[in-house]
């Protein structure tokens, strides 16, 4: 009997200590290990911050989506309620299959998105018909606009639907993702994820062991992303957008003195809203198909052979070598031999006696032959390099940028193992051969001639406050000031001086007038046959005609703004491209007193 | 002279056999049924539903039982002793042949009227023979071959006829009531060494032939945490609930892990961790005084009782509901392993319910009628 009671004495105490050591030693371990076990987050896809351009103008932006939510377990008789919203919203049978595939994949008591961007039209249909369809919820819900479409694709980028990629790259994405979690994809969308998403709207939930919500128990507001005001003129985006349509080229437009971009576009472009909830099948084909390429951002991530274009660099770097001066000249006969090679001035007859300021003006092939020649491409090429030529403009704003290419002796040796040749050093002078550029640092280079030759940082985002301004902003770029003032005048020859290649194009008032050179970049090797022909543009083949190319700056008294303009087999830089710029100066210098107006003000009060 | 005063205290009357009531364990025993009820009410969500309502009917038909039980004499009890253990087996073969099949195992008979679990009434039942085989034995029959024998083979039937169910832990729980009666009948220590230590030597064998899921269940108690949703999924939730009622608990109809439904099997082996979390360390002390009363009393009954079938039934009754008691707690609790032990009176189930009360009945009834000898 004392055996027996003793024990089960002990055992009670043995009970009682374990009950203590649970209830009141852990009691915060199991406390907190409970609340997990019952509070469950749900998290709302947060609001996305917008892009404005500089004027305030929304770029993109978030609207309102009507879209119809289900839950199936509330839903009394599913296939009815679904057959008939088939009817209701004209359903085709893929769509329709795809919700009834969705419905399979979530728990009966997660919401089913039956459609994610309703027509008002619709939407309102549905509203009248809610008496009928019980467990079905119409849903406003915010989502990416892209209002002005077509014109600033390349440049913002789009969102759509966040990727396991996605969200194992960005931490941001990581931290708030919720299923149906649109993020930026390309272009600056992509650039400031982390600062556009936003935070998550949290709704907590008491929940049970099925996961289902039994209450509400808190909510707490998200933040909305932040608001990135670009440099950018809608005005002359557009402009910029209408000029191009139905081509496939790049304009951009920069002011010579901040870096600030006024104006990027690519060409042809496509409206970024088809992506935001998914983009159909024939719609991504016929993007995709395109000869044209509409996918491929032309101003960062074309290469292109600069053509003329690069003659004010070759000229500035022979100026500032010491090769040339303003009167040497050279002798042009249409053709000249080298190095046992013949090398073809664009102008059959040849340009006579040429200096330095004619031969730019009329873009004397032979007189830049002669000049490449004396210079040697490894002294072009350290000129060019500091003018922004074979680097990347904006760093790493954009990932999909290419650096173009710069060539060097050291260059070939390196990269194709062979020897430089004194040939490729003549079709450099000219803008061919190996050397490539973007239309972006082009704009760069001809931004950096026109300001006086001082380096600048090209950029987009306002606000996007640079944290340490560049130390050699505003360094000179030149050995001798004077030598970027004679490029600087035999540029204004060449649009405004009789015989100058773009004289058509000139503007004559001093208000808009401009300066601005040609080129026309090759895209295969003319031969013998095709020289005596002589064809017209429109009697080559698109794909092999020449690249029109044209980088310009104004007004030229007091200059502001530099340009480019590259339409893609254009033909002729004169003819196809320099007109442009004349629509794009008048736009741009009309505009520039609003601009100014409200450059120490964050908005434009109307 | 003597014999006089025996007849004349034998015959109790009505009124002197209600004087001659156990009033503590009564008050214990119904304030227990109390407390179940109000916690089968919060397992019901706070409304009053299926398991409430049943529960309510259970207790207050067997409760009534029990007290109908006291009034008759112990010698009654005494002299079915036999006969009913031969009937339970006869259940138990009933439910070999045509039980009714449940998760996995054939623990039920349908009696018409009522479905019946017989290994729970075995648990008291083999109490009773016990305690009538070794009613008036000499003391040097106890130890002799034929007296162990006989006493293993009754226990060993049921529990193989349980076993085959297969209901291991119901099995146990018979062995151990059995086991109670030998060791307060005087069977010498050594014979309990002896197997204690054959227990041991031969567990790696059992462990050997047991099922799978009776294997997992002894891992998963060695180490909840490995399949946290899995096998140990019932230990952790269980252990959380007890835990997270700290000293007051969280109150009554408001303990998260059962309301949210977290908590398993809640209504029967579970029922502590339930009432554990809503109220407390101070709710689970009193609740274990509550018990602790009621075995004292029961063990009291015995010492006070003048015939020998009564003393050892009640001592083994009371060491049985303690077993009882401190299995389901080490489970939950996480002490043991999960062996599917209900707690007398708190936990649902029918069963479970009418073979704990029809103990109380006799113990009451020995209590009555504690003066009463029997041949």
């Amino acid at each position: 009997m004392f055996i027996t009671g003793s024990l089960k004495f002990f055992i009670m105490i043995g009970i009682v200590s374990r009950l203590f050591f649970l209830q009141v030693k852990e009691n915060k371990k199991y406390l907190t290990l409970s609340d997990k076990n019952r509070i469950r987050e749900w998290k709302l896809a947060p609001v996305r911050g917008e892009f404005h351009d500089y004027f305030g103008n929304v770029i993109a932006g978030n609207f309102e989506a009507y879209q119809l939510h289900l839950i199936p377990e509330q839903v009394e008789d599913f296939r009815y309620v679904i057959y008939r919203l088939k009817d209701l919203l004209e359903l085709s049978d893929n769509e329709f299959k795809k919700v009834l595939k969705k419905k399979n994949e979530i728990k009966p008591w997660e919401t089913l998105i039956v459609s994610d961007n309703l027509s008002w039209q619709k939407f309102s249909k549905i509203n009248n018909h809610l008496y009928d369809l019980n467990g079905v919820k119409p849903v406003i819900s915010i989502s990416r606009n892209y209002p002005f479409k077509e014109n600033f694709t390349h440049l913002i980028g789009y969102v759509s639907q966040a990727n396991q990629d996605d969200i194992e790259s960005t931490q941001a994405i990581k931290k708030n993702f919720v299923p149906g979690l649109k993020v930026g994809k390309v272009g600056l969308e992509k650039t400031f994820e982390e600062k556009l998403i936003g935070t998550n709207d949290i709704e907590r939930y008491e929940v049970n062991a099925y996961g289902r919500r039994i209450s509400q128990l808190e909510f707490q507001k998200g933040e909305k992303g932040k608001t990135l005001r670009l440099t950018i003129d809608t005005e002359v985006q557009k402009l910029a957008n209408e000029l191009l349509k139905d081509k496939a080229g790049s304009i951009c437009v920069m002011d010579i003195y901040t870096g600030a971009v006024i104006a990027m576009h690519s060409s042809p472009s496509f409206d970024p809203n088809l992506f935001v909830f998914g983009i159909g099948q024939d719609d991504w084909q016929l993007i995709r198909n395109d000869p044209m390429k509409p996918l491929v951002n032309k101003t960062l991530q074309g290469n292109y052979s600069p053509g003329s274009t690069i003659k004010p660099i070759v000229a500035l770097s022979a100026l500032e070598n010491g090769i040339v001066n303003t009167s040497f000249t050279v002798r042009c006969t249409g053709k000249t031999e080298m190095y046992g090679q013949i090398y073809h001035c664009w102008k059959k007859k040849g340009h006579g006696y040429v200096s330095l300021r004619n031969a730019m003006k009329q873009s004397c092939d032979t007189y830049f032959y002669e000049v490449a020649r004396k210079l040697g491409v490894d002294k072009l090429s350290e000129t060019a390099k500091k003018f922004g030529l074979g680097e990347k403009v904006f760093g790493d704003l954009f990932d999909i940028e290419k650096k173009g290419l710069i060539p060097n002796t050291q260059w070939k040796k390196n990269a194709l193992g062979k020897g430089w040749l004194l040939g490729e050093t003549i079709i450099t002078g000219i803008g061919q051969g190996y050397i490539q550029t973007t239309p972006i640092q082009l704009c760069l280079m001809t931004a950096q001639i026109a300001n006086g030759g001082y380096k600048i940082y090209p950029h987009i985002v306002v606000d996007d406050k640079v944290k340490d301004q560049p130390i050699d902003k505003f360094t000179p770029l030149y050995k001798n000031s004077k030598n970027i003032k004679i490029v600087q005048d035999a540029i204004f020859g060449s649009t405004n001086e009789v015989m100058g290649t773009s004289y058509r194009s000139r503007i004559d008032n001093p208000k808009y007038q401009f300066a601005g050179k040609t080129g026309t970049a090759q895209v295969k090797k003319i031969t013998e046959e095709e020289r005596e022909l002589d064809l017209k543009t429109f009697q080559i083949p698109y794909e092999q005609r020449d690249h029109a190319l044209y980088v310009a700056f104004g007004p030229y008294k007091n200059p502001r703004y530099a340009l480019s303009v590259i339409v893609e087999h254009g033909g002729n830089g004169s003819t196809t491209a320099a007109p442009m710029a004349t629509k794009l100066f008048r736009l741009i210098i009309d505009r520039h007193k609003i601009r100014e107006s409200l450059r120490n003000k964050k908005y434009l009060e109307i | 002279m003597y014999q006089h005063t025996r007849l004349t205290t034998n015959r109790l009357g009505f009124f002197q056999k209600f004087r001659n009531f156990d009033y503590i364990l009564l008050v214990c025993i119904l304030l227990l049924g109390f407390i179940s009820l109000a916690t089968m009410y919060s397992t019901d969500g706070g409304e009053i539903k299926f398991h409430t309502k049943s529960h309510f009917t259970k207790l207050a038909v067997f409760t009534l039982m029990m007290l109908v039980m006291s009034f008759i004499n112990i010698k009654y009890w005494f002299s079915i002793g036999y006969l009913a253990y031969v009937a339970v087996v006869g259940l138990l073969v009933g439910t070999y042949l045509f039980g009714i099949t449940s998760s996995g195992s054939q623990r039920w008979i349908n009696l018409y009227f009522i479905n019946l679990q017989p290994s729970e009434l075995m648990k008291i039942f083999i109490i009773v023979c016990l305690a009538k085989f070794f009613h008036r034995m000499k003391l040097e029959n106890v130890n002799s071959i034929y007296t162990i024998l006989t006493s293993l083979i009754i226990i060993l039937l049921p529990m193989g006829l349980v076993i085959v169910q297969p209901d291991l832990g119901t099995a146990v729980l018979i062995a151990i009531s059995g086991i109670a009666v030998l060791w307060f009948a005087g069977i010498n220590y050594k014979y309990f060494i002896y197997t204690i230590l054959g227990f041991i030597i031969s567990l790696p064998f059992v462990i050997a032939f047991l099922k799978p899921y009776q294997k997992l269940r002894v891992l998963t108690f060695l180490n909840p945490d490995k399949d946290p949703l899995g096998a140990g999924y019932q230990i952790i939730q269980s252990k959380i609930a007890v835990g997270s009622g700290g000293i007051f608990g969280k109150g009554f109809l408001k303990g998260t892990q059962s309301y949210l439904e977290f908590l398993p099997e809640k209504h029967t082996d579970f029922i502590f961790t339930l009432f554990s979390e809503e109220f407390g360390f101070v709710g689970s002390a009193i609740l274990l005084v509550i018990y602790a009363i009621i075995i004292y009393r029961i063990v009291a009954i015995g010492a006070s009782s003048r015939s020998y079938f009564a003393k050892i039934f009640c001592y083994s009754f009371g060491a049985a509901i303690f077993v009882f008691i401190t299995i389901n707690m080490s489970m939950v609790l996480g002490l043991l392993p999960i062996v599917g032990s209900p707690l007398p009176i708190m936990s649902y189930g029918g069963s479970s319910m009418l073979a704990t009360m029809i103990g109380f009945g006799i113990v009451m009834s020995a209590r009555v009628h504690n003066q009463q000898l029997i041949a």
